[in-house]
């Protein structure tokens, strides 16, 4: 006999709100590339390349944090490719998404197999520790949710509230609207689209670097082969949801990393096959964007924006 | 008496096209000065010109009495000229005060906007010039009217002494028309020199000091507003032209095969562009639909089409209510339609010639027999034929269209057209952007096919056109047509009605 | 230049060779530069450059097992590529094609199992058709997703592919588990067995069913009422409405055909191949077929062709690995590459899709 309350109890919420960190972060960066007017589908790829370089350099520098440094570098250049196959070339934005994806999924398993000897996992490495905030984690209830957690959490929430101002307070946030969903308005009004789309999928590269690195360095402690698991995908869905907004984005976020929290906890005690609850979050994805796209706007029409 | 602009002997050509010929246009300081014409008249052309859009072949511009070249529009700016498009160039989904700040956001320490501070400075622009907006409001909430405010308020907040307005009352209800000459002439007040590109010469009259008329790229003559009057203006707009008659066979009876009745539609910004449009077409006629573009020519095709829904009315052809067919239905019913904008509605580019000149007649014998076969070789032989009998100009009928002149490509969609041996024809600006040969062409094939019978609903912008190939001409103004006449009434007269300037029905 | 469009091939045909050979160049230079770049991660990390790509070339061409192995990979790779293809003939992304290729491959292999005592050819084509309608259905979903609620289909075919994934994977590890083994049915029946073309590899008639497939796509888009409308649509939406077309129903219909093909595609693994329906038998296929699809220009003919390559990269690299120890995933980024190289010019030279890419 199962207690429903060995399920649900503060602790799920507690995991939820760290599964719902790699899926903000990446959703985040969707709404960064989305905004400016890119389409960024590989936001799955860079965050298990950016993962993998995070341990990667944790494994050689002992340093956790280093390691964080290098998934961001690493999502920034990934970012930098999409944007010129997007921006410079005028390329396809989905294709290019595409072609990043499968080169994250061979590069991380051809290095896991040179470095460790296995496609399948990299060696443990010491990630990054849990941080506990005094006071707040002393409070019931709430505190046993965000009281403790690895930094990355705390990094995300930060980069919510940060993204949200840049967006709807700031100078740059304000053109970076403009620019996806009127060029030529920006244009005309001496704001360079280029420029603007350039650091906006950058950006959204460098977000979803720190998803990887909560993905490796903040959770697992290694990495694994496609540990990503789609959640770059989820992610964009999260994003459309949240009708591209940094606070909407996050709350559609700790929906699926409740459902991610939910089945790994259904899973470890054995009541439904792991397969089956292994498809929660997808086609809980599936569900929103039939359900949502109907009423939801999106920023841009994602056409290419070229100078007379 | 000082000049704020002086356009000297501006010319500027397009290929095929002189868009403005040596034209000389003052505009004096703190005056509302219209420029007046028809489409293609180059009055935008101009006006681009002067904002720096286009540069001019020859020519030169002096702003404040000083010469100056003009390569940009923020060149325009610094100039202190602002331009208000026809098309706004808004963001929608940002409010009021970000968009008229965009590109210039006062901000605290660099990042954050400076939120209060815009928003007053807004404020005391809005009662120095009497244009009230509500700051915080989103643009896409507002009205076009209001919208339109925005636009002004932004060139006036980047420092416009001189304004520069693009048919601003194109997209306005009377009421809203007030309000804007309301805030012209506030304007006019705080010492601005206002420039008013239009085609409807009643409002011009009523709030413009002088005007300017161009005709096909020409000026025919600057005038004072108090000295003249709706017909001279007319006569100056439209000109006396030689009228190509077309010969055409005297039919005696006619019966009808479309009848419009009351027909109301929303265009795609949810204003209304039909209200309330009724007109009989019979056979062995041509209906010519005469207006300014702009005035529910668009919207009236697409709901005969099949591709708009009206909201009411009904259309009823050849005895059949069509008012609720698919385009393919219609089209199974007879109805053929030479779309004005070729290249999104007329061909499929990156197809063959052979696939586009069976597109609407592909899935019916002789080409489909069964349900799923093309045949490809009958769909060659018609093609095969269509080309010579229309002498379409390509290399074969598998050339893809994209490569084809633009009149090859009007005559494949002519040929495609009238081949179907339909009842109705709606032919919607068929001769645009084609050479005089081409122009010729398709004229010709039209009278041909009235000739045979048919049915045509002829709507150009073109006057001359309208008056030389129609049986009877109706006019279309603001949505509705306000009157229908032999097409040999005067140039002066359709005018008048185009503009607005009568009302007859 | 005359592209006449008389004989048998059909007029599309006829121009995409004559404009192919010279304009195969993008392709030629795609693939090169990622064989060159892969050429470099290669030294970088220790591996000669040159003999893992002539161990690569010679397990996939040097003999006759080789070639065998080669076409044995590239069979699936040929129905992924033409499912990717007929989709975006009509304008759509289906990136999902490797969960309709598992759906179709559980079908037919369940079919296979569960008809005893059927004739071959019956329980063939019987065992084939579940692996089309089992696609089929996947394609179906986010197809009506798209056009009645303008769900976008990259994300959720997408998502359909990880719930194919894990429902298989459930189907195979307890109701359909084959006792005694792990994660896998019990053995097809022999009368679903499609028969070995060239023993001792696994090369079966698949292959052939593959061209055929290329084939009948062909002919769907080039030769039939249907495929005139798809592509109509997939190039001008507004041009086709007015031609009478419409816009939605066709667009479902690509997505479900390109649904059944992949279908078929995991259906002729399972009949032919392994003969019973393993977790992860999929190396992932679905996405070799859209890198193939992409190399060849979305042509059935190139898609074939570009099979071939793209079955060498996976059969060479097995040997590759086992000769040389470079890791089988060099081919993976090879693939990649060749994507990321192909993608820019070539998509926005012939196959601009405006305004496609909102949600």
């Amino acid at each position: 006999m199962v207690e429903i309350f060995e399920i649900i109890n503060v602790g799920l919420f507690a995991a939820a709100l760290r599964m719902a960190t790699p899926i903000a972060f990446a959703s985040l960066g969707g709404i960064f590339s989305e905004r400016a007017g890119i389409v960024n589908i590989g936001l799955e790829g860079m965050m298990l390349t950016a993962a993998f370089s995070g341990v990667f350099i944790t494994f050689f520098s002992g340093n956790a944090w280093l390691g964080v440094l290098g998934s961001v570098l690493t999502g920034a250049l990934l970012g930098l490719l999409h944007a010129l196959i997007t921006v410079k070339f005028v390329g396809n934005h989905i294709v290019s998404g595409v072609g990043i994806n499968i080169f994250a999924v061979g590069f991380t398993a051809y290095m896991c197999q040179i470095l460790w000897g296995s496609r399948g996992a990299s060696e443990s490495v010491e990630g990054l520790k849990t941080v506990s905030i005094p006071l707040i984690k002393d409070v019931p209830i709430l505190g046993e949710i965000i009281g403790s957690h690895t930094p990355l959490v705390y990094i995300m929430l930060i980069a919510v509230v940060l993204s949200h101002i840049l967006f709807f307070r700031t100078s740059i946030g304000l053109r970076i609207r403009a620019v996806g969903e009127n060029p030529a308005s920006a244009d005309t009004a001496g704001i360079d689209v280029y420029k603007v789309k350039y650091l906006c999928v950058v950006v959204s590269g460098v977000m979803a670097g720190l998803g990887g690195a909560f993905l490796s360095l903040g959770h697992l402690n290694l990495f694994a082969w496609g540990m990503t698991g789609g959640r770059g995908f989820i992610a964009l869905a999260a994003m459309i949801f949240g009708k591209w907004l940094p606070f909407g984005a996050f709350g559609a976020s700790v929906l699926f990393g409740l459902a991610d929290a939910l089945q790994m906890r259904l899973q470890a005690l054995g009541l439904l096959p792991p397969q089956i609850i292994l498809t929660i979050p997808y086609i809980l994805t599936v569900a929103v964007l039939a359900g949502v796209v109907g009423r939801a706007i999106p920023p841009s029409d994602y056409k290419p924006y070229v100078k007379e | 008496m000082t000049v704020a602009v002086e356009m000297q002997d501006i010319t500027k050509t397009f290929p095929g096209v002189v868009a403005n010929d040596r034209v000389n246009l003052v505009v004096k300081k703190g005056e509302i000065h219209a420029l007046l014409g028809e489409n293609g008249a180059g009055k935008t052309t101009l006006m681009n010109i002067l904002y720096g859009l286009y540069r001019p072949d020859r020519g030169k511009i002096f702003v404040q009495g000083k010469e100056v070249k003009i390569d940009g529009p923020a060149t325009a700016i610094k100039l202190g000229i602002g331009m208000v498009h026809q098309h706004f160039m808004l963001v929608p989904s940002l409010t009021v005060a970000e968009n008229i700040v965009l590109g210039r956001e006062r901000t605290k320490n660099g990042i954050l906007l400076d939120k209060k501070r815009i928003i007053s400075e807004i404020r005391e622009f809005c009662d120095k010039y009497k244009l009230s907006v509500d700051p915080l409001a989103p643009v896409y909430t507002l009205p076009v009217g209001v919208q339109q405010r925005v636009e002004i308020l932004k060139a006036l907040y980047r420092g416009a002494e001189i304004l520069v307005l693009d048919e601003p009352t194109s997209v306005l209800t009377p009421q809203e028309v007030d309000e804007l000459f309301k805030a012209i002439r506030a304007l006019k007040e705080q010492g601005k020199t206002v420039i008013f590109i239009s085609h409807k010469l009643r409002e011009v009259l009523a709030i413009c000091d002088r005007i300017t008329v161009l005709r096909r790229g020409k000026v025919v003559g600057t005038v004072d507003a108090k000295r003249t009057s709706p017909g001279k203006l007319a006569e100056m707009m439209v000109g006396r032209r030689v009228l190509f008659r077309f010969k055409k066979k005297p039919v005696k009876v006619k019966p009808v095969v479309l009848k419009v009745e009351g027909l109301k539609a929303l265009d795609d910004r949810n204003l209304p562009a039909l209200k309330g449009v009724t007109f009989d077409v019979h056979a062995y006629e041509i209906l010519g639909i005469a207006g300014v573009e702009g005035n529910g020519q668009t919207e009236l095709v697409e709901v005969l089409t099949g591709l708009r829904k009206p909201l009411e009315g009904r259309i009823i052809l050849g005895g059949v209510d069509i008012t609720n067919f698919s385009p393919k239905k219609r089209i199974e019913q007879g109805i053929s339609h030479i779309p004005e904008d070729r290249h999104k509605r007329g061909l499929i580019l990156d197809f063959s010639v052979m696939e586009n000149l069976i597109l609407g007649s592909h899935y019916r014998p002789p080409f489909a027999n069964g349900r799923l076969r093309l045949d490809y070789e009958e769909a060659s032989k018609y093609a095969k034929k269509l080309i010579e009998d229309f002498s379409i100009k390509t290399p074969s009928e598998n050339t893809i269209s994209r490569h084809l002149s633009g009149g090859t490509q009007q005559r494949v969609i002519v040929a495609r057209e009238f081949s179907r041996g339909p009842k109705l024809i709606i032919a919607s600006q068929p001769t645009r952007g084609l050479d005089v040969g081409a122009t010729e062409y398709v004229r010709k094939k039209i009278v041909e096919m009235r000739d045979n019978g048919c049915a045509v609903v002829l709507i150009s912008a073109d006057l001359d056109e309208i008056r030389s190939l129609s049986d009877r001409v109706a006019v279309m103004y603001e949505g509705k047509i306000v009157a229908i006449k032999d097409p040999r009434t005067s140039e002066r007269e359709f005018g008048l009605l185009m503009a607005g300037g009568k009302r007859v029905r | 230049m005359s592209g006449k469009g008389t004989d048998k091939t059909g007029p599309a045909l006829g121009e995409e060779l004559i404009s192919g050979i010279k304009g195969v160049l993008p392709e030629v230079i795609a693939i090169s530069v990622a064989f060159l770049v892969g050429a470099v991660i290669l030294l970088i990390t220790g591996y000669s450059p040159l003999s893992a790509y002539w161990s690569l070339f010679m397990g996939a061409f040097g003999d006759k097992f080789g070639i065998g192995q080669t076409l044995t990979q590239a069979t699936p790779i040929i129905f992924t590529g033409l499912a990717f293809t007929f989709a975006f003939r009509s304008g759509l992304f289906n990136i999902g094609t490797e969960g309709q290729f598992l759906v179709g491959a559980f079908f037919a292999a369940l079919a296979g199992i569960s008809f005893k005592n059927l004739p071959f050819f019956i329980h063939i084509p019987l065992a084939l058709l579940a692996g089309i309608v089992g696609g089929c259905l996947w394609g179906l979903i986010p197809a009506v997703l798209k056009a009645k609620l303008g769900a976008h289909e990259v994300i959720t075919t997408m998502m359909l592919s990880y719930v194919a994934l894990y429902v298989t994977g459930y189907m195979v590890n307890y109701p359909f588990k084959a006792p005694g083994w792990v994660a896998q049915t019990v053995v097809i029946e022999s009368s679903a067995e499609l028969p070995r073309i060239l023993p001792p590899t696994q090369l079966s008639v698949s292959l052939f069913i593959g061209l055929l497939c290329a084939w009948v796509v062909y002919y769907l888009l080039w030769k039939t009422t249907i495929g005139y409308e798809i592509r109509a649509v997939g190039f001008n939406p507004p041009a086709a409405e007015s031609g009478g077309i419409s816009i939605s129903t066709r667009m479902i219909l690509a997505l479900v055909i390109s649904g059944g093909i992949a279908g078929l595609g995991g259906a002729g693994e399972v009949l032919g191949v392994h003969r019973r329906f393993i977790e992860g038998f999929s190396p992932g296929y679905g996405w070799d077929g859209i890198a193939v699809a992409l190399v060849g220009r979305l042509h059935p003919v190139g898609v074939a062709l570009a099979s071939i390559l793209f079955g060498a990269l996976r059969a060479g690299g097995m040997v590759m690995t086992r000769a040389t120890g470079v890791p089988l995933d060099i081919a993976i980024m090879l693939q990649a590459l060749i994507i990321l190289f192909i993608a820019a010019p070539m998509l926005v030279k012939r196959y601009l899709m405006r305004g496609r890419l909102g949600w």
